[in-house]
Order: C-alpha cells, then sequence, then structure tokens
C-alpha cells in the first residue's frame, strides 16, 4: 500500500510541477514541454496500469477464493475488458464436506491417481489357451479375462525424487483375484553429468516392449517372443538402475541396471516359473528339468544384470528412428547344481511417420521390431532322484531307466515385427508376425517319455509363428476398443484360430508417454 | 521481422547454423575428408584417422566454449516461439518442438527433444496443460535441473494471464478439458504483451548482461502490439457481436478480445470427433443465429468444416494459432495477428 501511496504522490507533483514550469516559461519552450508531457503521461499511463494490474489481481484472488481453483496460475492480469464469465465460473462453489466424492485431478494434489482397466472377450480353437498366449495378462479362457485393473499413482516425492507406484489386478481362469505390485520406484530428478538414478521394483531396460504397461501396447497379446524369454508377466524385480545420457548431438541414452534374478519374474533367470502352466501343462518341464540349482544370492553374479542402449535420429521433420541394444545375465536354476547362467540379447528399431497436419497425433505409420537371442545352460538333471521321492519321472525309452540328462547349453531366437497404421483421427490398424524357436537340444534328440506318452520336441523351446492383423478404435484417448485376430501355428501342435475384443478405459490422470 | 519465410524453417536453420554447430557441423565437415584415408587402412591411415579424431574433438570443444555465450532456449509451440525470439534476437539459439501445422496437443515425444532439454537454459511452455500429454515425460528424461519445475529456466508463459473456461468440476463426460483452463490464450494479443514482458525478465535472469537488450527487445514488441492491436479492433469493429463457428473451442480470448462471438463447435465437446447429429444440430443453430463463417485450423478436418459451409451458405475460413501455421503467417506473432484478423473481418464482410 504504501508504494502505491508514494507512487501517486509522484504522479501528482510532477505534474504540478510540470504545470508550473510552463506556466512560469510561457510559450517559448514549447517542445521541451511537450516532451516532458509525454513522459509525465507515459508515467501516468504506467501508473495506472499498474495499479489497473493489483486491482485485478486482488480481484481475481477474490474470484480464485470463491470458486476454489488451482491457484497455480492466476497471478497478475493485464486484461482491460471485463471477462465474459463462463458457465464454469458461475456454477457456486459450495466448501467441501465429508459426504462429497473426493475428486483428485491432475496439478491440484501431490500426486497424480489413474486407473487403467483392460478386458478382453473372444474365443480360440485351440483349448490349451495358457499355452497358446504366453503372457500373463493375455486372454487366459474363452469368454471373458479381466488383463488388468491397474492402479497408477506418481508425482514429485520432494524437490530431488519422482516416485511411481502401479498396482494391478487380475482375475485368474479359476475366478482368483491376483495382486500384483508392478512397479514401485523412485529417480532422482537432476543429478549431475546426466545421470539418474532409479531404485526400487521396475520393469527392466531391455528392448521396447518390456517397459510398456498393458494399455500402451498396439496389440491384445504380448510377442511370443517377449512372453518365451522375457516371461510372461515382462522382466522386471527389485533392484537399482543407472541410465546416462550421452552428451552426443543425437539422443543416446545407456541403461544398466541389477535386480534381484529370483523369482517369477525373472523368468528366464532364476524364475520358478518353469514349473507352471504356460507352455507345458502336459505337467513336463522346461527343459525336461526341474529347477532345483537355487544357489541363493552369494555372489555379485548371482544377481541379474542388464545394459540397454538407446538413440534416436530424426530422419525428417516427420520420421523418427530409434534404435536399441539390449543384453541381460543373470544364473538360472536349471537342473540340480552347477553354475548355470542365462545370457539375453536383443535388438530393437521403432520407426514413425507422423502427418504433418496431425490432428490427436494422427494420420501416422509405425514400425517396431524386437529380435532376441537367448542362450540358456541347462544343468545336470537326474531323474532317478525323483523316482525315488515317488513322484513320476522322464524316462529314457532306450534303457528303461528314469533319464539322466547332462549340462547343456541351449539357443533360442525369434523375432515380432509390427506395423501399426493411425489411418484417420481415433483409428488404428495393426498387423504382427511373430516367429520363435530354438536349435534342437540334445535332450531332445533322446527317446524320452513321460507317463507313457513319447516327448519330442520341448514344447516351451519348439518353432511357432504368428500372424495377428487388428483394427482398434480409440473413442477418446481415454478409451480403446480392439479387434484381433490370431493365427497360430505350433509346430507339432498345428494351426488355431482366435478372435478377440479388448476393451479398455482409462480414470484420472493418465501419464505422458514416451516416444 | 522475417517475411516470406516459413518460421519453423528458418528455425531450424537457425539451429543448424548456430545452436546445434557445436555438435553437428564439425563432424559432418571432418567426416567426408577421412573416409578415403580410413579405407586404405595402412598405418598412416589410422593416424590420421586418430588425427581427425582429435580435431573433431578440439573443433567440438571450441565451439562449445564460443558457443556458450548465448541461451539456449527451447519454446514448446511455435507461437511462444515467434514471441521469445523477438525478445531473445541474437542473444539466443531457439529450439521449437510443435510444428505449426500439428495439432499441440499430441506432439510426438521424439527422443531429440530429450537432448534439446537436456542442454536448454530455459523451456518456454504454456503451462497450462496444453502439453501435459507429452511435455512431462522428456522434461524427466532430460535430467536438466534448470528447467525443471519451479527452476530459473522453467518460463510458463501462462503466469499473469487471466486464464478462461477454468473448471470448478473436472469431468472427462464433458470432454477433453484442462484443469487450469482454455490453455490457447496467445490468440489474444494483451495476453502476448504478457507474456514477451515474462520471457524479457526469464531471459534477464539467465543473461544479466542482456537485461537491457531484451526488455529494450520486448517494449519494442509491445509498442508495435499496442499500435497493431487499436488498429485490430478498429477492422473488427463492424462486426462486433458477429457469430463465428469453430472447429475447436480454441478462440474465447480472440474472440473476448474482439468483440466475436465463438461459441459454436462443430466438435460436441473438445477434443471428441464430430458425429452427424451434432452437425445437424450445428447447421440449425447456424442457419438461426446466422453465422456465416467456419474457423479451422490446418489440422483440423476442413472437409467437415466445408459440408457445414455448403449446408448453410457460409464460408470457411484457414485460421490457425502458429505463426506459419497458414501461408501468410510465417512473418511471426504480428504477421500471424493480421492476417487472422483480416481473414475473419474478410470472411465476416464478404458474407453479410
Amino acid at each position: 500500500m504504501k508504494t502505491k501511496l508514494v507512487r501517486w504522490n509522484g504522479v501528482v507533483l510532477a505534474l504540478a510541477v510540470g504545470l508550473l514550469s510552463a506556466t512560469a516559461r510561457g510559450e517559448s519552450d514549447v517542445e521541451t514541454l511537450k516532451r516532458q508531457f509525454e513522459e509525465l503521461k507515459a508515467n501516468f499511463d504506467r501508473t495506472v496500469a499498474e495499479q489497473r494490474k493489483i486491482i485485478e489481481t486482488l480481484q481475481q484472488r477474490v474470484d480464485q477464493l470463491q470458486a476454489q481453483t488451482p491457484p497455480a496460475v492466476q497471478t497478475a492480469a493485464p486484461a482491460a475488458t471485463p471477462q465474459p464469465v463462463s458457465e464454469a465460473e458461475t456454477t457456486l462453489q459450495k466448501p467441501w464436506s465429508p459426504s462429497d466424492p473426493i475428486r483428485v485431478g491432475k496439478g491440484s494434489a501431490y500426486m497424480d491417481i489413474g486407473v487403467v482397466a483392460t478386458f478382453v472377450a473372444g474365443s480360440s480353437t485351440a483349448d490349451d489357451i495358457k499355452s497358446l498366449e504366453l503372457g500373463g495378462h493375455d486372454p487366459n479362457q474363452r469368454g471373458f479375462t479381466v488383463q488388468g485393473v491397474e492402479l497408477n499413482l506418481r508425482g514429485a516425492v520432494d524437490p530431488y525424487f519422482t516416485a511411481n507406484v502401479n498396482t494391478l489386478f487380475q482375475i485368474d481362469s479359476d475366478g482368483e483375484t491376483v495382486t500384483e505390485l508392478e512397479e514401485a520406484w523412485v529417480q532422482t530428478m537432476s543429478l549431475p553429468y546426466n545421470l539418474t538414478v532409479r531404485g526400487g521394483q521396475f520393469f527392466t531396460e531391455f528392448g521396447r516392449i518390456n517397459t510398456q504397461h498393458l494399455h500402451s501396447w498396439g496389440f491384445v497379446d504380448v510377442p511370443l517372443v517377449n512372453g518365451r524369454f522375457l516371461g510372461p508377466d515382462g522382466l522386471r524385480n527389485p533392484g537399482a538402475q543407472l541410465s546416462w545420457l550421452a552428451p552426443t548431438p543425437f539422443y543416446s541414452e545407456i541403461f544398466f541396471s541389477v535386480q534381484n534374478s529370483q523369482g517369477e519374474t525373472a523368468y528366464s533367470f532364476r524364475g520358478d516359473s518353469h514349473g507352471h502352466d504356460d507352455e507345458e501343462e502336459s505337467g513336463v518341464p522346461f527343459t525336461y528339468r526341474h529347477a532345483d540349482n537355487d544357489r541363493g544370492v552369494s555372489t555379485l553374479g548371482d544377481m541379474l544384470y542388464t545394459v540397454h542402449l538407446a538413440t534416436s535420429f530424426d530422419l525428417t521433420d516427420n520420421q523418427v528412428l530409434l534404435l536399441g541394444a539390449s543384453a541381460a545375465f543373470g544364473p538360472n536354476n536349471n537342473g540340480e547344481s552347477g553354475d548355470t547362467c542365462t545370457q539375453i540379447y536383443g535388438v530393437d528399431m521403432t520407426w514413425k511417420w507422423k502427418s504433418p497436419n496431425a490432428h490427436g497425433g494422427f494420420p501416422f505409420v509405425a514400425w517396431q521390431t524386437e529380435a532376441m537371442l537367448r542362450r540358456y545352460d541347462a544343468g545336470a538333471f537326474d531323474w532317478t532322484e525323483v523316482a525315488d521321492e515317488g513322484e513320476t519321472p522322464i524316462v529314457d525309452e532306450n534303457t528303461g531307466d528314469p533319464a539322466v540328462l547332462s549340462r547343456e547349453t541351449l539357443t533360442d531366437y525369434g523375432f515380432y515385427t509390427q506395423l501399426l497404421w493411425g489411418f484417420r483421427k481415433g483409428w488404428v490398424a495393426g498387423m504382427r508376425l511373430d516367429y520363435v524357436t530354438g536349435k534342437e537340444g540334445d535332450y531332445e534328440k533322446m527317446n524320452l517319455s513321460y507317463d507313457g506318452s513319447e516327448l519330442g520336441r520341448d514344447p516351451a523351446r519348439n518353432e511357432r509363428w504368428r500372424l495377428s492383423p487388428n483394427l482398434t478404435w480409440y473413442p477418446s484417448e481415454f478409451s480403446k476398443i480392439r479387434l484381433q485376430y490370431n493365427y497360430d501355428d505350433r509346430r507339432d501342435i498345428g494351426c488355431d484360430h482366435s478372435v478377440w475384443l479388448q476393451f479398455e478405459f482409462l480414470l484420472g490422470a493418465h501419464a505422458a508417454h514416451k516416444f | 521481422m522475417e517475411t516470406n519465410m516459413n518460421v519453423c524453417a528458418k528455425l531450424d536453420a537457425v539451429n543448424q547454423g548456430a545452436g546445434s554447430s557445436k555438435f553437428q557441423s564439425p563432424t559432418s565437415r571432418e567426416i567426408p575428408n577421412l573416409k578415403p584415408q580410413w579405407k586404405c587402412g595402412a598405418k598412416g591411415g589410422v593416424r590420421r584417422f586418430m588425427f581427425g579424431v582429435s580435431l573433431v574433438l578440439g573443433v567440438w570443444c571450441l565451439a562449445l566454449s564460443t558457443a556458450h555465450a548465448k541461451i539456449n532456449v527451447v519454446c514448446t509451440t511455435p507461437d511462444i516461439a515467434s514471441i521469445a525470439r523477438v525478445v531473445g534476437g541474437d542473444r539466443m539459439d531457439l529450439t521449437t518442438m510443435a510444428r505449426p501445422t500439428e495439432d499441440p496437443h499430441f506432439v510426438d515425444a521424439k527422443p531429440s527433444f530429450i537432448v534439446k532439454l537436456n542442454r536448454a537454459d530455459a523451456l518456454i511452455h504454456g503451462g497450462a496443460e496444453l502439453e501435459s500429454g507429452w511435455l512431462p515425460k522428456l522434461v524427466e528424461q532430460a535430467r536438466n535441473a534448470q528447467i525443471i519445475s519451479a527452476a530459473k529456466g522453467d518460463v510458463r508463459c501462462c503466469e499473469g494471464v487471466r486464464m478462461l473456461e477454468v473448471p470448478t468440476n473436472l469431468d472427462r463426460s464433458k470432454g477433453d478439458i484442462h484443469s487450469q483452463g482454455n490453455p490457447h490464450f496467445l490468440v489474444d494479443p494483451e495476453n502476448a504483451k504478457v507474456v514477451a514482458q515474462h520471457i524479457a525478465d526469464a531471459f534477464s535472469k539467465l543473461d544479466e548482461k542482456g537485461a537491457e537488450y531484451f526488455q529494450a527487445n520486448a517494449n519494442k514488441f509491445v509498442a508495435e502490439l499496442n499500435a497493431k492491436l487499436a488498429q485490430w479492433q478498429q477492422t473488427l469493429e463492424p462486426y462486433r457481436g458477429a457469430q463465428i463457428v469453430a472447429y475447436h473451442n480454441s478462440w474465447p480470448y480472440f474472440a473476448q478480445r474482439f468483440g466475436l462471438k465463438i461459441e459454436l463447435f462443430l466438435e460436441p465437446k473438445p477434443g471428441i470427433p464430430p458425429s452427424p447429429a451434432h452437425l445437424a444440430d450445428v447447421i440449425a443453430k447456424m442457419k438461426q443465429n446466422g453465422a456465416r463463417v467456419i474457423i479451422v485450423d490446418p489440422y483440423l478436418n476442413k472437409k467437415t468444416a466445408q459440408t457445414v459451409a455448403r449446408a448453410t451458405g457460409a464460408t470457411v475460413v484457414d485460421v490457425t494459432q502458429f505463426p506459419g501455421g497458414v501461408k501468410g503467417t510465417e512473418g511471426g506473432y504480428i504477421a500471424m495477428m493480421d492476417y487472422l484478423v483480416n481473414a475473419i473481418a474478410k470472411g465476416l464482410g464478404d458474407n453479410k
């Protein structure tokens, strides 16, 4: 208030002095007077504008308090004409009472809360849908499947960290509700030297799809190569990650992570999911061996290490290319003893074209491909011990005795390539080709049988491919409906046809997407 | 002020010429000379290659140190960029993320932006959720303490702007509304003045020696705008109260400033595509209220607007909120506003 008064006094004084000097000097100094008058006028105008600003600010504060709108934006306003009052502004806001619903929106709370719910309905000619579809959130039965209801909480912890928590609810084919802690991590905001550290439970930075949540996928189900090598739930575990943005003229970033190598979500490592119903409903375990080689954690070598390199170029104003290479190393628990390890290598490529006149992000064409190679040490395993415990063993038909499998390294590889074409606003047509196979291992060449039936190629390593055309409609950014057809061809099993209709809705805040 | 030149293209030229020269041009200049020697594979070739590498590194470091004087600015949209350009002049390097012709709500979070943001001294953005679908993740990945929320280089243009249509109740059944109000505030020249001053203040903090220069530029811009604003208001004065139909609700600030009524939209709700039933309703209402002009941004479906125009005898006018979005607006903010006012006045005049 004081400064305002001083300013007004100044104006009045200046005005008075100006007038006095004008009368004293007469008409001789017209130019000077003119200049002085201009100055005064400018001064006066400025003061008036400042006063107006202050008045408007105060007015706005009053408005704000009345309307209880988010306070961040409106600090000062120079607008001179009266504002038309919008419908929203006229709605009288009564104070919140405990019986009112709690509304949490982006920017007005300490964290953003969002829910994404994804369901799928459909059918398949295959009876073993759980073996046909490799993902933990893929359709798991004829009829309806709750793929996932994901609760996402995120925000800044303090000026140093941001955090993100994703909890996922799912209903399995037995009707049981399953809860998963998908991700829960904290990450530094601005370490020096372009470094970022992340700690907690997180999706391992490997390739493209592994770090993406269910709702960002272009297809109903997980690619075969991801399901087979990185596991039904993707490769994720508690750990720490260091990433570095390299000082190159183009984007290049290196991610290095250390995570636990045990548990269901470290599938090709010391995951215990090899005995699950993924690809071997017959009861025959992966690699025809039990995973009994659990060494615990005694050295650094018992952890899972992953390195990922990503680099990107803008080919033109409308085209972006993103290339990546990944490798994951860690122990596995296959067989009964020994240092059995797994190495997974991957390369990925994403190319996207977007129209210079894009509306809502459409039209666009996006081509994404990932290829992976897995080297998996299968440990030695003697079925005699299993037989001694009374369990049905795998039998070597040549000798008639329980099989004795020796140690070997198995090589598997595969890829998927997908093309998405957003041909008009809200509409995307997609096509994906999947292929996975494994080089025949020594154990597959043996003449083995289980429970009277002959065993040939390991179904979890055998060749298979899939073609999936689909069509997605996004009524808005917050909902989608997707129809997908899968043509599956599994060697030694045959062809299958599946049709899935996926629907999804999104409530609350929705995080910005990475490229 | 640049004329007859696409702003976007020019900005790119600036970036390549000055801003990114520290990274790009040395390599592109040196490597072609080295290639043949590298191929011959002899020991001398290797030595020469090593020499070349150190040369490239040397030039790079040199470029880094000389380029340091200018402030490195990243703007999200071309309208903000055009004002930043006027204020920052030759004391800054500028990168614009969104293209003038594309929908600013949905810009791809290209990884190359991460690099630009990582090296930025300032990030100038609307701050009113227009960019919320793509910017936050980029800022997070950029690891730049200078531009993270509330840092010195985090310039939110909406600060000081009186926002319109601030919802009291966030409900997505009303379409894609923004919690901080309608974010398309820069088509009101009064707001452009606020933003220019805001940018001058921010630049002055980043480059104290340039403070006077920035303030002078901002003052010049504001003075020019003041003169123009009177002229624009005069041009549109005969049409005070005229009804205009827009595709998307991005014109309340313009309508308010120039006394126009832009209350009827081809989209039934913000971000929701027009349905035939809604269009029929719009046509009926247009016949009732006598709206004779439909304005369409370059990224919106002009065909829909033309269909409605045919049914009502109205004219479709190409408009843009971004310099370079429509032909004739490449010169910058004032050129764009000139175009907007004249094109709309012409549309209204022709259909009187």
